[in-house]
């Protein structure tokens, strides 16, 4: 069976886990697998009700002190062991923090070859095989994994999340011993912040501003743009570093990669480094002063002029459609 | 206290890439070069434990003789000693055994490396250097603090920030946030030009086959000329606008 590590957080699943398991599905069938599990550790009952909701033949849980909180060493074991009873071929993880951080941990014990922040998917001559965006989005990698079992994250937003199964899946408790002598790093406590708008990598919209805002107190405009559209708020590298925005909102490479069904831009030039965080964005539309910024190079969209001008007008337009 | 701190040598993707003959590579004759901007943070982090605590800062990388000039510039920022690892490594996984062994010889106490490369941006390395060596590790780490063997780590999550409890030895890779890099000074780039850098061989039977294999390389498709509006008064443009993403577009 193909392997979906889902993610909770207080007894709901997170927007990844559906679109792991819409993964597992298209993977089961690229690879002829005869299923698709879903795994939860140390879940709470209701995410665990979620899971079995979901399209999925077989829901894996684990449970137990060593797993009140992440600790990558007592994680990557049971996630191996979830793969060995289910003889995965595959073992797919979100492109995530918490993915990022255990699936190399989970490849190495395997010593299987991870394929990292997949758009998609794909089997060649037998092999798993992606196609990566690397070197900052200006050259497209195709990577192919070699070993047995294959590990891979998830970029969020890359698949529609998974619907209702048809009520058959299997529940299984897996009894996963952990040492805790062996436990050397642990989650202490998650600090959240208060969430008034979804998260800028799940969001289906983003709206995004930049110095063209030309100054932090004009960042009401594209925050009243995104309640509107109920939008995720982004911004980039310049602005961070000029202390306008949090690095929680920075959109690049040395912050985040987005994917939305819509992602609009104000004030944003578009430097390489921005713009290698916005490519999987289905559809790109841009507000630039400047004919010639690179962001209308990659925009579906653009209209050049003021930002300052225009938002207030976008604001009242928008609001006029309900 | 043994600070290892592992960089990477990477074409910088601000300036142009070009693709090698044969698509395997890009060009790197024409590639300008540079370390890895979050190996930088790495390196910092690790000169400011030195500063706090008192340690060795060891600056290591995996490559051909031009990719001491990353171990220079790592110096030159105030790194203490510099190695060169050479090995037949290939994909993420036999790097990541090839600088465990180095880390080993080093008798590190903390390893210090970038979240992830920005050629190939794959953000394994780290974690798997932890797991060969059978350490904790913590990735994209924003805040770090030391106390005697123990130490906690901060990293931002979706919604929030995780807060985790370390012993050490530990690997922990470094984000955006942790710290902005020192630049060289220049008796520091001095000194850096005349510091010998030691030589690792690591014999390419203890490595294993590679997982991971990359097929080709391709430059991404040009994305269609957009529908770009110009010349509307700002009411009017908005108005087109959002009538287009609303009517044909059906996005809003």
């Amino acid at each position: 069976m193909i392997l979906a590590v889902l993610e909770q957080s207080d007894g709901s699943l997170k927007k990844i886990s559906a679109e792991l398991a819409a993964a597992a599905r298209k993977a089961q069938a690229l690879l002829g697998a005869d299923g698709v599990a879903l795994l939860l550790v140390g879940a709470d009952p209701a995410a665990v009700d979620a899971a079995m909701a979901l399209d999925c033949d077989l829901c894996l849980t684990v449970q137990g002190e060593a797993f009140a909180t992440y600790a990558a060493e007592a994680w990557a074991p049971a996630v191996v062991q979830a793969a060995k009873e289910v003889s995965a071929p595959l073992v797919l993880l979100g492109s995530t923090s918490f993915g990022r951080d255990l699936a190399p941990r989970v490849a190495g014990i395997m010593q299987a070859g991870l394929l990292a922040d997949l758009g998609d998917l794909a089997v060649e001559d037998g092999r798993l095989i992606a196609e990566r965006s690397v070197y900052s989005g200006k050259v497209i990698a195709k990577v192919a994994s070699l070993s047995d079992v294959t590990v891979a994250t998830v970029r969020p937003n890359a698949f529609s999340p998974a619907g209702a199964g048809a009520a058959t899946c299997q529940r299984r408790e897996l009894e996963v011993a952990v040492d805790p002598a062996s436990v050397h790093c642990r989650v202490r406590e998650v600090r959240r912040q208060a969430a008034t708008r979804p998260e800028l990598t799940e969001a289906s919209v983003v709206v995004a501003g930049g110095r063209g805002l030309k100054d932090p107190e004009n960042f009401h405009l594209v925050e009243e743009l995104a309640d509107l559209l109920g939008a995720a708020v982004g911004t980039t590298r310049a602005t961070v570093d000029a202390g306008w925005r949090p690095h929680s909102e920075q959109i690049g490479q040395t912050g985040k990669n987005i994917a939305p069904a819509l992602y609009i831009n104000v004030g944003i030039s578009g430097a390489v480094q921005h713009i290698s965080g916005v490519l999987g964005s289905r559809t790109i539309v841009s507000i630039n002063r400047d004919a010639e910024a690179p962001i209308f190079k990659i925009s579906d969209y653009g209209l050049v002029g003021d930002a300052l001008e225009i938002l207030p007008h976008l604001i009242d337009e928008v609001r006029r459609l309900g | 206290m043994q600070v290892v701190v592992l960089v990477k040598q990477v074409a910088d993707t601000a300036a142009r890439i070009k693709l090698a003959d044969g698509k395997q590579d890009i060009d790197r004759q024409s590639a300008s070069l540079i370390v890895n901007p979050y190996d930088e943070m790495a390196v910092e982090e690790a000169l400011r434990i030195k500063e706090k605590h008192g340690a060795t800062v060891c600056v290591v990388t995996l490559g051909e003789a031009k990719a001491e000039e990353a171990l220079r510039t790592a110096l030159a920022m105030g790194a203490d000693e510099a190695a060169r690892v050479t090995a037949p490594a290939s994909d993420p996984l036999t790097v990541a055994k090839a600088l465990a062994q180095a880390v080993r010889e080093l008798a590190a106490d903390i390893v210090i490396a970038g979240r992830s490369a920005a050629d190939d941006e794959q953000g394994q390395v780290g974690a798997l250097v932890a797991t060969e060596l059978g350490w904790p590790h913590v990735t994209e780490v924003t805040k770090l603090e030391l106390s005697g063997d123990a130490g906690v780590a901060e990293r931002e999550v979706e919604g929030g920030v995780e807060v985790l409890d370390f012993s050490l030895p530990v690997v922990v890779t470094a984000q955006e946030g942790l710290n902005t890099p020192r630049y060289a000074s220049l008796p520091g780039i001095m000194k850096a030009k005349r510091k010998e850098i030691r030589q690792i061989a690591v014999d390419g039977a203890t490595l294993g086959q590679p997982v991971l294999e990359t097929r080709s390389l391709e430059l991404p498709p040009a994305r269609a000329q957009g529908k770009i509006l110009s010349g509307l008064e700002p009411a009017a443009a908005a108005k087109e606008l959002v009538r287009i993403l609303h009517e044909e577009a059906k996005l809003i």
